[in-house]
């Protein structure tokens, strides 16, 4: 297990656990965060849409092109744009911080 | 004209699919719904390519294969396709029979009601600029019905797939369009792509690299846009702005038949995945119930069961024999084999 910061919507830090291999939509998805994750985490949406504090987002493996794609149908994208369900949760992140990005 | 049958599956997915074959081995006939224009719900709009691993007796199968061997598998009970409309209203026969209305105006009679509407129907997804429903269908359109309207008129295109691409290509001919995305990369088709480049370099139409930030009414053009390029906020008026971003699912009219429902999911129960009104059923990812699991074949599994209720709707005079298909001569000779 490690622990997750969120912003949520409303501007507030939500301090999550989640256990390791999990994807960050996941563990935001169980805990309730406001995040739709239509597609269910096949890439194919871009709900899931989150902005990767830029001290973490170096330790993340590279955008490949599906989630880059993917981004295209998203709004107000960011250098630090990811989408959660292509974050596998490791031990590496484990403390990092996230924002759950506009609607 | 009021197009009679005696089941209407709204949801063209794998699930609604399935259950035409489960309502045609018991002599029930379906006409099925969808917004989309194709067959298929999420498996063919989302991910067609996208493998599934957890589909029985199917070790790996895609999106669109499964969709093409369920319309194989139920072919032989003929069902009728209403695509590109969604059911707006529904109401009830002093029969109990329902009548329901598409958006296309089309008015089917049937005994039974069944919900397969996964997540909702696809529409275009909006962009979150403030105040944008006050243009749309004046002079925002998430697609093109006739593109006269648009000639010699100054366009702003917005996204990068097909849609987009496409339309920024065609209505180059005519009209002046500016074609807004947020890199210069596309996900559209490499044929496309490689025709709008030609055209910018022709200066048929030209390309901005950014993002919309706002839309308000304009001075010189009915529209005035603002966007961002590189961190810089830039504006643009123009008299059409077209959105192409993909689309997203939602719910719609179905909240407002008086279903109970549970976050935007229709509760029923597990016996006969009836909803809280009699003969509206609800099976695959847009029921709820105790240890729900949104897997397809949870859905084929609701399907057979609600089949079963259905039957007493449709034929309430008969009794249903329970049989096989393996066995039973009766159901072969209705699947024509």
């Amino acid at each position: 297990m490690g622990k997750i910061f969120v912003k949520d919507r409303d501007g507030n830090i939500n301090e999550l656990s989640g256990d390791f291999g999990l994807t960050l939509m996941e563990i935001l998805r169980d805990a309730g965060m406001d995040i739709e994750a239509a597609c269910g985490g096949c890439c194919a949406c871009a709900t899931c849409h989150v902005y990767v504090d830029n001290e973490w987002i170096s330790k993340l493996s590279n955008l490949d092109d599906d989630e880059e794609s993917m981004l295209d149908q998203a709004f107000n994208v960011e250098q630090n744009s990811r989408l959660g369900c292509q974050i596998e949760f490791t031990e590496d992140l484990d403390g990092i911080k996230v924002e759950i990005a506009p609607e | 004209m009021i197009e009679k049958t005696d089941v209407v599956v709204i949801g063209a997915g794998p699930v609604g699919l399935f259950s035409v074959f489960e309502l045609g081995l018991l002599n029930i006939k379906c006409h099925v719904i969808d917004n989309l224009d194709k067959l298929g719900g999420q498996c063919a709009e989302l991910y067609p390519d996208k493998p599934i691993y957890d589909i029985p007796s199917r070790v790996k199968i895609t999106g669109q294969e499964l969709t093409d061997d369920l319309l194989k598998q139920i072919k032989p009970f003929k069902p009728v396709f209403h695509l590109d409309q969604k059911v707006d209203q529904i109401k009830k026969f002093e029969n109990n029979n329902w009548l329901i209305t598409t958006s296309l105006e089309k008015k089917i009679e049937a005994k039974c009601i069944v919900i397969a509407a996964g997540a909702g129907s696809f529409v275009p997804r909006r962009p979150p600029l403030e105040g944008i429903e006050k243009f749309e269908n004046i002079n925002v359109f998430y697609s093109v019905k006739d593109k006269s309207v648009f000639k010699n008129k100054s366009l702003l295109i917005a996204g990068g797939g097909d849609s987009a691409l496409d339309w920024a290509n065609e209505l180059s001919k005519d009209a002046h369009v500016q074609l807004i995305h947020r890199r210069k990369e596309f996900r559209a088709s490499p044929d496309s792509v490689n025709k709008m480049l030609a055209l910018e370099k022709k200066n048929i139409l030209s390309f901005i690299t950014g993002q919309l930030k706002s839309i308000s009414a304009g001075k010189s053009k009915p529209i005035n846009i603002e966007y961002s390029e590189n961190q810089n906020i830039k504006k643009i008026e123009v008299d059409y702005l077209l959105p192409f971003y993909g689309l997203k699912m939602e719910l719609g009219p179905i909240a407002e038949w008086g279903l109970n429902l549970n976050k935007n999911l229709i509760k029923v129960d597990t016996e006969k995945f009836e909803t809280s009104v009699p003969s509206i059923f609800a099976i695959g990812d847009i029921n709820t119930y105790p240890g729900k699991l949104k897997l397809i074949l949870s859905g084929f599994h609701e399907s057979a069961l609600m089949a079963q209720a259905c039957f007493k709707y449709c034929f309430p005079d008969k009794k249903n024999v329970f049989r096989y298909t393996t066995s039973s001569k009766d159901l072969q000779r209705k699947l024509g084999v």
